[in-house]
């Protein structure tokens, strides 16, 4: 089975510092008051790592990666 | 399962009829125990056995009844979801925050004794030793009467216990009904986990709308064929509606599903006044030009068409005379007060949207595409369909309020009365 992962924020707990938009531009775009906007649909192989830093450097741990099976 | 027994069916002659759910005098009252009992007759125990509670569910499902707040999910979905957790809680949720909608607040003022039994026989199926009734704080001591005429009677083997609701429009979203129970937070939570899952002090928990457990009582007692009689395939049953704006008698009523507006409308006494849009399903719901949806079955598959739904059955009449714009620039600057401020796309974005809208709706200079831009960004990012049901709303307004627009851009209006129609609690002082 092959996992594929997603990108999911917590719109609660994101505060919109903005971090993961500066790591992941390709997936991560910031609304007009700095609150990130997803892009729908998987998160290609070239960018795993890219958004596993994301994930991390989040201070708010609001961003998730999520591997749907 | 399905019950032949001749004082059931006695019973379920009695309500044949429109009204099912509401006392037919037209009086004001509650209906007691006695009253509630020589109606609709006993209450049937759904058991203890896993047996006779998943036959219930099977009779839920087949009646095809979904939920009555608003959302539509399938009873017997939500149902047999919970009843396969681990001590499980229900939750009745009679919250009805928002402030055109009175059909929670009437069928609770009217029939409590029917929330209850429903409210009792979900625990039961669900496997569940307790019920919380969550209401509106004006019909609490209505309810406190009829549960305590229960608990006299030793009518239940559920605890049931009572609370008010928070008054905020946010307050009756499931997740944020439990908020409230639990924490006296009347907000959203994240999700996952689903309330479903854990919920109340971590435990699976239930929580369906108020009217959506009447209905339930009475499939239990008659069965899903009674429930089918009325009602489209696709939408069985019946519903209640909250007909309100330019009508000659505002009410709330009982209707078959798939009646058509036009009929609907005339349950209120018709319209006070020629007619020019209709809100349909709430203040999540979408607006239809009144001449293209009176011919309309009342139905969520029947106002696809328009790009609207039955939502929580409210239909508002806005009379020619009265401005469109105007009366979704009031409802959106409400909304984005009552949001719970959580989220930032749903506290900056709405507010952002609302002024924009107050500027267009005034003819003040306004930048509709903007608006149109920020409908884009603040869709689907709350952790609840808040921002969404605006989103919803004041699409359905640019498109029925079109022809509007290009005047209010040259700062004029056709509305010749500033009268308000739709209902909007007074600004709370930050």
């Amino acid at each position: 089975m092959n996992a594929i992962p997603r990108l999911l924020v917590d719109p609660i707990a994101c505060d919109g510092r903005g971090l993961c938009a500066e790591i992941l531009p390709e997936l991560i775009t910031l609304d007009d008051w700095g609150f990130p906007i997803i892009r729908d649909g998987d998160v290609p192989g070239r960018l795993t790592s890219e958004a596993r830093e994301a994930v991390r450097i989040c201070p708010k741990l609001a961003l998730r990666l999520e591997k749907l099976g | 399962m399905r019950s032949t027994d001749s004082r059931q069916r006695h019973a379920g002659r009695a309500v044949d009829q429109l009204p099912r759910l509401l006392p037919a005098d037209g009086g004001t009252g509650p209906a007691g125990l006695a009253e509630h009992l020589a109606r609709y007759g006993p209450l049937r125990s759904a058991g203890l056995s896993r047996s006779s509670r998943e036959a219930l569910i099977d009779e839920v499902d087949r009646s095809g009844l979904t939920g009555r707040g608003g959302a539509g999910f399938p009873a017997a979905r939500k149902l047999a979801g919970v009843a396969a957790g681990h001590a499980p809680v229900v939750v009745a949720n009679g919250t009805e925050g928002e402030p055109a909608s009175c059909k929670d607040k009437v069928l609770l003022a009217r029939s409590p004794q029917l929330v209850l039994d429903g409210a009792v026989l979900a625990a039961e199926i669900a496997g569940a030793s307790q019920a919380v009734i969550v209401v509106h704080h004006s019909v609490r001591e209505i309810v406190d009467a009829a549960a305590a005429e229960r608990t006299q009677a030793g009518a239940d083997r559920v605890r049931v216990r009572v609370m008010t609701a928070a008054d905020r429009f946010v307050a009756g979203e499931a997740s944020a009904v439990v908020h409230w129970i639990e924490d006296g937070v009347p907000a959203p939570t994240r999700k996952p986990p689903r309330i479903s899952e854990r919920g109340l002090g971590g435990r699976p928990t239930l929580v369906h709308n108020v009217e959506t457990l009447a209905h339930l009582a009475l499939i239990a007692r008659y069965g899903a064929s009674w429930f089918r009689s009325v009602g489209t395939p696709a939408e069985p049953g019946s519903m209640l509606v909250t007909i309100m704006g330019a009508v000659n008698q505002p009410c709330v009523c009982e209707i078959a599903i798939g009646t058509s507006l036009a009929e609907t409308l005339s349950l209120a006494g018709g319209a006070a006044a020629p007619l020019q849009a209709l809100l349909l399903g709430g203040y999540y719901g979408s607006w239809a030009d009144a001449a293209a949806a009176e011919t309309l079955p009342f139905s969520s598959e029947g106002l696809a068409v328009l790009g609207a739904g039955a939502g929580a059955g409210l239909i508002a009449a806005l009379p020619q005379d009265a401005c469109g714009l105007a009366e979704t620039a009031r409802v959106v600057r409400y909304l984005a007060d009552e949001s719970a401020r959580q989220c930032g796309p749903c506290l900056f974005g709405l507010d952002a949207i609302a002024g924009e809208l107050q500027r267009l709706a005034e003819g003040r200079t306004s930048d509709l595409s903007l608006l149109r831009r920020w409908l884009g960004q603040v869709e689907g990012r709350g952790a609840c369909s808040h921002p969404d049901g605006a989103v919803g709303l004041i699409r359905s307004a640019l498109d029925v309020f079109k022809p509007e627009l290009g005047q209010h851009a040259r700062g004029w209006c056709h509305a010749t009365r500033t009268a308000t129609v739709l209902p909007v609690p007074p600004r709370r002082q930050p």
